[in-house]
């Protein structure tokens, strides 16, 4: 553990992250931003794992693992994301969510 | 000293997060996305975890946000500003968020967490390889072979869904 710092602080600390990001899922409009704001909710989800393994079960590395793996599916989602969003714009010239009501194909 | 530059990195996290979600320039945003992610990383330097940190370095601030950065490029003019968001919705958003957090806090101060006193495993690098390709109790190669078979799905979906149709 970090020396003079407790774990609710920590955990205060990730819990404003998350709650930033989902704010800025719900109130944005553009299909990039709202991929930052998974990005900002995963990110604080991994400072949970990480602090819950180093605090509590320092003997494991569960916590550690499985943040890692948080990291490489998220990788893969954003590149899926942001391919889609590209695909999207060739189409309707817009990446507005408002403006994509149609399946296409 | 360890508690002042946890209390450095949290404010840099704090303030970059909203100023990613609030910020009018979608260039700008990506930005201080990256600052969010780069002091997440100095927070697993500060818990010993130097492989996880150096992971969240290349892949999130070295991978994700290039690839974001790229695709507003490829989207956006870059000193557009994006819309103005209604005030009902800012409202309704910082309503429900807030909400949130204080039911999530008032649960987290009222659970007792016990900090334990083990012996903190070995996070060497050398550790983590062999956990990852280890078939035994603490080994994660199940999930280490599905993840790259999901990273190769990622790969070819992406090729595939951003490929141009032939005229």
């Amino acid at each position: 553990m970090i020396e003079g710092v407790n774990i609710y602080y920590i955990l205060t600390m990730s819990t404003i992250m998350f709650f930033i990001g989902s704010y800025g899922f719900l109130t944005r409009k553009n299909l990039i931003t709202m991929l930052m704001s998974i990005e900002l909710i995963l990110n604080a989800v991994n400072i949970n794992f990480v602090a819950f393994n180093k605090y509590l079960y320092p003997e494991n590395m569960q916590g550690h693992f499985f943040s890692m793996f948080i990291i490489g599916i998220a990788a893969a989602e954003a590149a899926v994301a942001i391919a889609i969003i590209i695909n999207i714009y060739r189409n309707i010239q817009n990446i507005d969510v408002e403006n994509i009501d149609q399946m296409k194909y | 000293m360890e508690t002042i530059i946890f209390y450095i990195l949290s404010i840099v996290i704090l303030v970059f997060s909203a100023l990613t979600v609030t910020t009018k320039k979608i260039l700008r945003a990506a930005v201080y996305l990256l600052f969010v992610l780069g002091a997440t990383a100095g927070i697993y330097f500060m818990f010993n975890y130097n492989f996880l940190a150096a992971v969240q370095l290349t892949v999130y601030a070295g991978g994700i946000v290039v690839l974001i950065i790229f695709s507003i490029l490829l989207t956006h003019q870059i000193n557009a500003n994006l819309d103005k968001i209604n005030i009902k919705k800012i409202t309704l958003g910082i309503i429900s968020s807030g909400l949130g957090i204080f039911l999530v806090l008032t649960t987290l101060n009222n659970f007792q967490f016990v900090a334990s006193n083990n012996q903190a495993i070995d996070s060497s690098i050398h550790g983590i390889g062999r956990a990852l390709l280890s078939y035994s109790d603490n080994g994660y190669i199940l999930p280490f072979e599905v993840i790259s078979v999901l990273l190769l799905a990622a790969m070819i979906g992406a090729i595939v869904i951003a490929k141009k149709e032939k005229a």
